[in-house]
């Protein structure tokens, strides 16, 4: 039976209890609902939500288990020659699932695997089964007692808010519930790194070629896994970025909020929201296919040797995408200077660009280092654009017609195609995100206390 | 610094040429005249850097789209080859049964090579044979199939039939292969060019609407790729993300709006919401990568867990619009209501939310469109594999179009530049018809207190 039929019957059921709730609450009244302490429907909403969230609740906590528990006992029953060796359990597990889900026919695998995979897909068919039963068993035992418990009495709104109550903090929670697991995973799987590689070497090292053999008969060099290449890429090209997107940025919202009528304004600010909202991949696709040949041939007129995936091509487009982010936040920060400095700088015979450099700019400073900061941790942690366009190889220099690699580069590459949670090449994927995490989030913090701190406070 | 100090010395010359500050400012003086010039100089100057800097910033937006319409608008467009096929009976049904069985276990490919041999009899070499075959798709043997269980008449006659070609060829016959360069320089030999010439003398060459583009799902051939299969899983991770993110994001932004307490619970939760909207995309995949895939053991490439990581993402967007739009309902409403009665739910429920609906809505509809055009986090999710069937469900794997984008972006083969931005070019036009709704919802409802 698929989930979605599960899920079906239970909203069915719930409907129907709504119903049950509701009529009888509607017949206790006598046809007075002034009789009632609630509505006739809170009574409905009150055995519905007890007919359906604990049936839900239990398929959550079961699907969270089932996969682990089954796994654990089929690894229990295999023999100790493969579960001793983790490459061939995590091997045998997989022929194992692909024999469970019919498609093993052609493997050519040990007999015990074979059973083992036989037994899988009876434990599954047999977990399915007992799911079902015992959710609408709950279900109908939910509706039954709480269908029991309607009286004229029973406080069913208080009830019924209650419980909305809790769900609406549930769901709040999420958000912290979120960082926590971005925070634990990434951290579980970099301490895991960190047991193999020293952080001192990671932190500092100047070489990085994480191509170490995944299989133990394959041929691969000794990995060496120094971050400092990839940090030197990534402020590089962060840096490209950065010379496009802030002067752009800046003055597009300047001249967008002083200058220009509000026909121009009616017309160019949506445009510049565009560029904001094409995705990434797209301008991925832009940076590798127009802007890098474009230099390249370019740079050969000049004399240049433009590589192909050079720093540069990447940069640039990711400025591009920049501006309007950069735009937009000094576009608030400047239309929130008071109009009383405006005129005063207008009274003593400033021009109006003498106003915007000597008053409005230092009045909103502290908004445009927060916004260029925020521009910073956004092209930092931004991917697609540099996996296409960015090299692989981890250059380490600072010349923007060369290839470099970013973090997030790495991260792409090393996380794409085989993975083996037990390899220093795998791990490291999550040793450079979590520094990616803490690095963006720093600067996130930090832009935010520079606004607060030194912003002018004006009422 | 130097107009301020170009402002001092106006008002330094200001006060020597008076001599006292009693008697007026010569304005007219040389020197004065000269300062604001110099003044006025510097604001047209930087009005000019001002109206450069959008310009260039719309410079940009439109190389960016020409250079993709420029090159995606031809993969709507197909090459077709125009063949006499005979539809021999001993290659198709030898028995005469009729049986679709039969007819569909034929092989339609040797008529197709045939037709291919006829037309060019003096080709014998078993090479050039392999070229020529090259002029027509792998897929055109479907679609005599197709045609022949439609109508099995045809069995034993002869029909000029269109067939679609390989995508060499329909790269000649677009122009973006050229017969000007040296032979050696191009995926075609000077024969295979002969060829062409000859078809498109005859009148055998044509392009016609390319509708596999939009109905198949990927291919390793160009010209069978289509994004039909991107597009329902696009379609089934973000049905799956709304599911989750919607209901969260609005009730949460509720209970952070109107009932929760300024404690420290309420603190954590706004800082984390500010913090995961600024948490770098690929962040999330790595999450969703060991929560679900490591630890919930998910299937892999699924647009189910596709959706889960997304509406992580999306959450925060969701929240503070609906956040703001509930801020924007006047307090008058809410207090109309618990005057009359109303629970604090019920205030929220029959009035506050309906009133902050379409802010909701608009909030939620930008959200989504930044979730479509999403693509580092599913990478990390295992999306990226090479699927050719369209998923029938948010359990299958599937692939969602930025992600059919970026793999199509890395083929080796010249057609697939051109798919590539016509798959772009899908893509936008739907980001732009779900942003002109958010834009008209916001327009249409938009309410002043």
């Amino acid at each position: 039976m698929s989930l979605t039929f599960l899920l079906l019957a239970v909203a069915a059921l719930c409907a129907l209890s709504f119903y049950f709730g509701r009529q009888r609450a509607v017949a206790l009244s006598g046809g007075r609902y002034s009789n009632l302490h609630s509505l006739p429907a809170h009574y409905g909403t009150y055995t519905a939500m007890w007919c359906g969230i604990p049936a839900l609740l239990l398929l959550l906590v079961w699907y969270m288990f089932q996969g682990s528990i089954i796994e654990a006992m089929i690894v229990s029953d295999l023999p100790a020659e493969i579960t001793g060796d983790s490459g061939r359990l995590s091997l045998a597990l997989n022929s194992i699932s692909l024999i469970a889900a019919g498609n093993g026919e052609h493997l050519s695998v040990d007999p015990e695997v074979v059973e083992a995979g036989q037994r899988l897909a009876n434990l599954q068919t047999i977990a399915n089964a007992a799911l079902v039963v015992v959710m609408l068993s709950t279900a109908m035992i939910g509706l039954a007692l709480s269908y029991r418990k309607i009286a004229k009495e029973m406080r069913a709104r208080n009830n019924v808010e209650r419980i909305a109550r809790y769900a609406m903090i549930a769901c709040s929670g999420i958000a912290i519930l979120s960082t926590v697991g971005i925070v634990f995973s990434l951290l579980f799987e970099a301490l895991h790194f960190f047991s193999k590689i020293n952080p001192i070497e990671f932190l500092f090292g100047l070489e990085w070629s994480p191509q170490t053999a995944i299989r133990a008969d394959q041929v691969a060099s000794e990995g060496a896994f120094g971050a400092i290449p990839l940090f030197v890429g990534t402020l590089l090209i962060t840096l490209i970025a950065m010379f496009v997107a802030v002067p752009v940025g800046l003055f597009s919202a300047i001249y967008m909020g002083e200058y220009a009528s509000s026909k121009f304004r009616a017309f160019a600010k949506p445009a510049l929201e565009i560029l904001a909202g094409v995705p990434t991949v797209v301008y991925g696709f832009f940076a590798a296919l127009t802007v890098a040949p474009f230099l390249r041939d370019n740079g050969a007129v000049l004399g240049l040797d433009v590589s192909s995936e050079s720093a540069l091509a990447a940069g640039l487009v990711m400025g591009v995408m920049i501006i309007p982010f950069v735009s937009s936040l000094s576009d608030d920060v400047m239309s929130q200077v008071p109009k009383s400095l405006r005129d005063g700088s207008y009274g003593l015979g400033a021009t109006k660009s003498e106003t915007i450099r000597h008053v409005i700019l230092p009045a909103a400073l502290p908004g445009v280092v927060g916004a260029v900061l925020l521009a910073v941790s956004r092209a930092i942690g931004e991917t697609m654009i540099v996996v296409m366009a960015a090299g692989l190889a981890a250059n380490m220099t600072v010349n923007p017609l060369q290839a470099v690699t970013t973090v997030t580069v790495q991260i792409v590459t090393l996380l794409v195609g085989d993975q083996e949670f037990d390899s220093a090449k795998t791990l490291s994927a999550f040793a450079l995100g979590l520094v990616l995490f803490l690095v963006t989030l720093g600067l996130n913090v930090f832009a935010l206390k520079v606004v607060q701190k030194y912003r002018e406070k004006y009422d | 610094m130097t107009d301020m100090a170009s402002l001092m010395e106006d008002r330094a010359a200001a006060k020597v040429i008076s001599g006292n500050l009693h008697t007026p400012v010569d304005w007219d003086s040389p020197k004065i005249a000269r300062n604001i010039k110099k003044r006025y100089a510097a604001e047209r100057r930087f009005k000019i850097y001002g109206l450069s800097a959008i310009a260039i910033a719309l410079m940009a937006l439109l190389v960016l789209g020409y250079s993709i319409v420029s090159k995606g608008y031809s993969a709507f467009f197909q090459t077709y080859v125009q063949l006499e096929i005979h539809f021999d009976p001993a290659e198709i049904d030898p028995d005469g049964t009729g049986d679709p069985a039969v007819i569909g276990r034929a092989n339609f490919d040797s008529l197709v090579k045939e037709a291919l041999r006829n037309r060019f009899p003096d080709v014998t070499d078993r090479r050039e044979r392999r070229d020529l075959y090259d002029i027509v798709s792998g897929g055109a043997s479907y679609d005599l199939r197709e045609r022949v269980l439609d109508n099995p008449s045809l069995i034993g006659q002869t029909r000029k039939i269109w067939l679609i070609s390989g995508d060499d060829f329909d790269m000649l016959n677009k122009g973006y292969i050229s017969a000007d360069t040296d032979e050696g320089d191009r995926r075609l030999n000077d024969q295979e060019i002969g060829w062409y010439n000859a078809l498109t003398s005859d009148g055998a060459v044509e392009k016609q609407f390319h509708t596999r583009f939009f109905t198949n799902g990927d291919s390793r051939e160009p010209e069978l790729a289509g994004i039909w299969g991107a597009a329902v899983g696009s379609f089934y991770t973000l049905v799956v993300t709304l599911l989750l993110s919607f209901p969260i994001g609005v009730l949460a932004a509720i209970y952070l709006e109107e009932f929760a307490p300024k404690n420290r619970f309420t603190t954590i939760v706004e800082v984390n919401i500010n913090n995961l909207a600024a948490v770098p995309s690929i962040v999330f995949g790595l999450l969703g990568l060991e929560v679900y895939l490591n630890v919930m053991h998910l299937p892999r490439s699924a647009p189910v867990v596709g959706g889960l990581t997304l509406a992580l993402m999306t959450l925060p967007t969701i929240i503070i619009a609906s956040r703001a739009a509930i801020k924007a309902v006047p307090p008058s409403i809410r207090q109309a209501a618990l005057g009359l009665g109303a629970s604090p739910v019920q205030t929220v429920t029959h009035h506050v939310l309906p009133l902050a609906m379409p802010g909701i809505l608009t909030g939620t509809i930008i959200g989504m469109a930044q979730a479509l055009g999403e693509t580092a986090p599913l990478l990390m999710i295992g999306m990226v594999a090479f699927i050719v069937d369209v998923p029938g469900g948010a359990l299958d794997p599937a692939t969602v179009l930025p992600v059919q984008i970026y793999l199509w972006a890395d083929s080796p083969e010249r057609a697939f530049v051109e798919k590539t931005s016509a798959a772009i070019m899908v893509l936008l036009g739907f980001l732009i018809l779900m942003n002109g709704f958010a834009v008209y919802l916001r327009k249409k409802f938009e309410r002043k207190w």
